[in-house]
């Protein structure tokens, strides 16, 4: 059965509850379909980059699924018709990746950054005289 | 002999055995290849093989579809 990887795109206004309810829900279309999710990665809420559907943010849920084309179909189509979902993409791919993606490892990587102190004080900075004062005063 | 107009010939950063895989997931990584209003940087200035800039052209538009990546940034 041919591999792929499927994220959704789930409304800003859900709970978490409601988006893992929903993910289980796709799982189980597929497994009527005859394949089975072998990776869910829910990637939080995170704010896009553009509007879509009004939201600036969505939950991010990526779904590796080994199934059969028709059940991928069903899918989409079931996908596409649910009103809480406001964006989602299907691809095919040579082999499910066991490991996190990218997008998990992320927050890792920041945390590794020592923290900002406080700014020296820079109390010697005296206000610059305005310009236009002065050529008001020329003139 | 002096050569004013030779450029060292840089090679393609996913060319090397350590490089980073293309993957329409890794933001990070793709982020560097777009300029700043978001258009995507031609393989002439960041020496990306024709092949690399091919994938990574399909993964940047899966990106912006999903949002992780700007289509336009004013």
């Amino acid at each position: 059965m041919p591999a792929y990887e499927h994220v959704f795109l789930a409304r800003q206004d859900l709970a978490q509850a409601q988006v893992e309810a929903l993910t289980e829900g796709f799982g189980k279309i597929v497994a009527d379909g005859g394949g089975h999710v072998a990776k869910t990665e829910f990637w939080g809420l995170r704010s896009i980059a553009y509007r879509i559907a009004k939201n600036r943010k969505a939950h991010y849920v990526l779904l590796g699924i080994d199934a059969p084309a028709p059940a991928i179909a069903e899918l989409e189509r079931q996908v596409s018709l649910n009103e809480d979902v406001i964006r989602f993409l299907t691809i095919r791919v040579d082999a499910i990746d066991p490991e996190p993606s990218p997008m998990m490892k992320r927050d890792r990587e920041r945390g590794d950054r020592p923290e900002r102190g406080e700014r020296p004080d820079r109390g010697d900075r005296t206000r610059r005289e305005r310009r236009d004062e002065s050529m008001a005063m020329e003139a | 002999m002096a050569r004013p107009f030779f450029r060292r010939r840089k090679s393609c950063p996913f060319a090397a055995a350590d490089a980073p895989a293309i993957d329409y997931k890794d933001v990070k990584l793709l982020q560097g290849f777009v300029s700043e209003r978001g258009k995507i940087v031609p393989s002439r200035i960041t020496a990306v093989s024709a092949k690399k800039q091919r994938e990574l052209s399909q993964a940047i538009k899966r990106a912006r579809h999903l949002g992780l990546l700007p289509y336009l940034v004013r």
